[in-house]
């Protein structure tokens, strides 16, 4: 168990090395540069600013610099946003798009089985039917639709209760984060959904479970212990990624919603080519995603016996 | 089966469809939206003269010394205070400086007592003179330093040939300032309002190193209001300052920027539901606001957006009859109404803007800008003409290039539509984004840009000077020795009436050349609280200015 962790981890270490390399080399092969602004500047200034962060210096050498310095952990300083580290930007932004992003994945996935097990149990019925248009609407249209549609319900319950019941944007308490989490976990709903209806199938129609029922257990425990349990497990598994991309991915609701998450400065730095932003968001989104990709090969030890870890 | 038994009875089912049904049924309700007013205001309070309101980004940089951007101005001028400043009308009024002298060689400011920093130190001399510097500086780097430059030795150092000591700008005593102008500067007092210009204390500033400027508290304040709390990309709180020398006039005691974001239908739907004094329109929102019956208020941002053509050698753009032929199918009228479709846009006409003051009124009535007839026929002869000097049969396809946003992009294809069916040229749509845009503007990598220009101070020369071959932002690379004398004629001569004259015949110059084409004056349409008074629209410094706002009862 230990060795297959440690062995992860190595594997994980060189990914995100890859990340890293590949994002700079990207970075530094799109036209334009960071200081490149509006307002054209003299020749000299620009010599100083360059000169300032580094870009003076010839490619390979800014790599290594980079290498070293990530391997410290520090990021540098942002261009966009001049008197603030990378280090703090992240520190003082991630924990407000996980929070959305957990209670986002927290609907999602309840929703998702839920929803799934549902359709699986009403097949081809009315419910089934219901249920599978909604999802493809879900999977369909794009979350900035969500996003504007959610909030003007807002504003028109407020309107309609003549006082603000909801805040229809901005952050602090639970009621801010209600909608924009909705918003934000529909789509992953909607894909969990559908994947738990076609696994939920099958399981139902396995030896075990017609086992079971002979046995004369009660449909509830068949359901929970035999079905649930078996058909859950390709969820778990896709569920890995999509913390990672709904933890990202929020940079529309976050925007719409006028919340200081880091999926702004992650979409932002790359317009504006803020290249210490730039890396330090993907390398860290980078080192995310593999941890909880991790994460989940070791949770499937414990929902199927089944996985050996070696 | 059991299982069947259980699972499909139909009323198990029924209790999660109905919030489905009745969640499309909200849906189908949003959209049609109710109309009416505000339903709940807590965007403004009477008692307690405090505003809400959202901010379209972060502030990236609140050191006064190296800020450009909108926001970081619009803070830094609610919370900071130079020589000088503007007053609800626009005129130069006192700032720091009590009063001033000012000659074609020599510019004096008196400094009141009684301008505080917000550690209740007085806001001295020193601290001008050391932020000057400072910003002249090379190792600082800033992009605005160009604006000092009329202040003798300032160019020099800030290329790093004389050190920032040398700067001709000094401190007689605690409260007199004295500054040797390199060439007669008659808009040297507007310049003084920008905030490259704001005071720095040294002490502070070298305590604070890199952080200066990070955090509500890296900051000194000695303008009307401080600014309290600061939660990056969430809030910003500013409140009355209780040292400002002219607080009795200042009559809000707290600006709270609960938001910050770049949507405007969230700002929009934030001003409906009650919780922000103002934002602006644009083509979208405008239509929800129409429904929702709000006031619509419209303001010209000052900025004036042209097309700009490539000059540089091998380039077609560079033949003056090819640029005529364009100018005379170009419509601004049509452009401005068909085209921008939103109240509030001016047609284009000159690279002047019309608020731009002259002699004793506006430039543009005492100067008319000259006007192209739309005359397809000209236009194909004009064409031909081109077509001959440049020895070709036909022209070649033009690269035109535009950034990504959805109303450039429209621009661009309505000129590629006017183009080819008036005169039969074929339009290359280049769409890139912002940086990649610069690159390719400064690497003169296009034929014609879709290009704009907002003032930096309060003078005729902050547009006029944009063509001379000097200038960097001259990203067409217009070369005219004469051009060029009559831009030196407007910086340094005293007299107004030669200056303007100056400026009239070099309008003229920019007509007959067709150096750019001028497509529209932009305006903004915006909300704005039925109860919030007294802010100030500037189309230099701060905008909106809630300096001198009051809350109505």
């Amino acid at each position: 168990m230990l060795y297959y962790i440690l062995k992860r981890l190595a594997a994980g270490v060189i990914t995100v090395w890859f990340i890293a390399t590949a994002t700079f080399i990207a970075m530094h092969s799109v036209p334009g540069d960071p200081l490149m602004n509006d307002k054209a500047v003299s020749a000299e200034i620009r010599k100083n600013l360059e000169r300032k962060y580094g870009l003076d210096r010839p490619v390979h050498e800014q790599y290594f610099l980079f290498l070293g310095n990530m391997l410290k952990g520090d990021f540098g300083i942002s261009f966009t946003q001049q008197n603030r580290k990378v280090n703090d930007i992240i520190r003082d932004h991630f924990p407000v798009s996980a929070t959305l992003g957990v209670l986002a994945i927290l609907i999602a996935s309840t929703g998702g089985v839920l929803w799934g097990a549902l359709t699986a149990i009403y097949r081809n019925r009315l419910p089934d039917i219901i249920i599978m248009f909604l999802v493809i609407l879900g999977i369909s249209v794009p979350s900035f639709v969500f996003a504007a549609l959610g909030q003007l319900l807002l504003v028109n319950i407020n309107k309609l209760v003549g006082y603000s019941l909801i805040p229809v944007a901005g952050w602090g308490t639970i009621w801010h984060m209600l909608m924009p989490s909705l918003v934000l976990g529909l789509g992953t709903m909607a894909l969990l959904t559908r994947l738990m209806r076609s696994s939920m199938l099958e399981v139902v129609n396995e030896d075990y479970i017609k086992t079971a029922r002979a046995k004369g257990l009660s449909p509830t425990r068949i359901f929970f212990r035999h079905q649930l349990r078996n058909a859950i497990l390709p969820v778990v598994t896709v569920l890995g990624p999509q913390i990672a991309a709904i933890t990202t991915g929020g940079f529309v609701v976050e925007l719409v919603f006028a919340i200081p998450g880091l999926g702004r400065y992650f979409v932002q730095a790359v317009q504006q080519l803020d290249y210490t932003v730039i890396m330090g968001t993907t390398v860290f989104y980078g080192a995310f995603l593999v941890f909880m990709v991790i994460v989940v090969d070791i949770l499937y030890g414990f929902i199927d016996p089944r996985v050996r870890l070696q | 089966m059991v299982e069947s038994c259980v699972y499909q009875e139909s009323t198990d089912a029924m209790p999660i469809i109905r919030p489905i049904s009745a969640l499309l049924a909200m849906l189908c309700l949003v959209t049609s939206s109710l109309a009416g007013a505000q339903s709940n205001d807590d965007a403004v309070d009477f008692a307690s003269q405090t505003i809400h309101l959202a901010l379209t980004q972060e502030p990236p940089q609140l050191n006064s010394m190296k800020a450009t951007d909108q926001v970081s101005i619009l803070v830094l001028s609610h919370v900071m205070e130079g020589l000088v400043r503007y007053d609800r009308r626009g005129n130069i009024v006192p700032g720091v400086a009590e009063r001033w002298e000012l000659t074609p060689k020599k510019a004096t400011f008196w400094l009141r007592k009684n301008a505080f920093w917000s550690d209740g130190q007085p806001v001295t001399a020193h601290d001008f003179v050391f932020a000057w510097r400072n910003a002249l500086d090379p190792a600082t780097a800033s992009e605005y330093a160009f604006i000092l430059y009329p202040i003798k030795n300032a160019e020099a150092i800030n290329k790093g040939k004389l050190p920032t000591t040398d700067l001709a700008a000094r401190a007689l005593d605690d409260y007199t300032l004295e500054i040797d102008l390199e060439s007669p500067t008659p808009y040297f007092l507007k310049l003084a309002a920008f905030v490259t210009y704001y005071p720095v204390r040294q002490d502070f500033f070298e305590a604070k190193g890199d952080g200066y400027a990070a955090d509500t508290d890296d900051l000194l304040y000695n303008g009307p209001f401080v600014m309290t709390e600061w939660t990056h990309s969430a809030s910003l709180k500013m409140v009355k300052n209780q040292r400002y020398w002219d607080k009795e006039h200042i009559v809000l005691n707290a600006i709270n920027a609960d938001y910050i974001t770049a949507d405007t239908r969230a700002r929009l739907n934030l001003y409906i539901d009650g919780k922000i004094v103002y934002t602006r329109l644009d083509g979208e929102t405008y239509k929800d606001a129409l429904t929702q019956r709000f006031r619509i208020r419209s303001f010209t941002t000052g900025s004036v957006f042209f097309m700009e053509y490539n000059h540089r050698d091998g380039r077609v753009t560079r033949n003056a009859n090819l640029r005529r032929a364009i100018q005379h199918v170009f419509d601004p009228d049509e452009f401005v109404n068909k085209v921008l479709a939103t109240p509030g846009n001016l047609p284009g006409e000159s690279l002047f803007p019309v608020w731009l003051q002259g002699v004793d009124g506006r430039f543009r009535q005492e100067y008319p800008a000259p006007r192209a007839k739309v005359d397809v026929d000209e236009a194909k002869a004009y064409l031909q003409k081109a077509a001959t000097e440049l020895g070709r049969k036909q022209i070649p396809p033009l690269v035109l290039l535009v950034s990504d946003s959805p109303t450039a992009t429209k621009q661009a294809e309505y000129m590629q539509g006017l183009l080819k069916s008036r005169l039969g040229l074929d339009i290359k749509i280049d769409v890139q984004t912002f940086k990649q845009r610069l690159a390719k503007m400064t690497a003169g990598d296009f034929d014609m840009v879709g290009a704009g220009w907002g003032p930096d101070y309060d003078d005729i020369m902050t547009f006029g000077d944009l063509f001379a071959s000097w200038n960097l932002n001259n990203r067409g690379r217009y070369s005219n020795p004469e051009y060029d004398r009559l831009v030196r004629v407007g910086m340094t001569n005293t007299d107004p009436k030669t200056r303007m004259d100056a400026m009239g015949e070099l309008q003229q110059i920019l007509f007959d050349q067709a150096v750019i084409l001028p497509q529209y004056e932009q305006g903004v349409i915006y909300l704005m609280h039925p109860k919030l008074r007294g802010v100030v629209r500037r189309v230099v410094g701060a905008d909106p200015d809630f300096t001198y706002a009051r809350v109505i009862e």
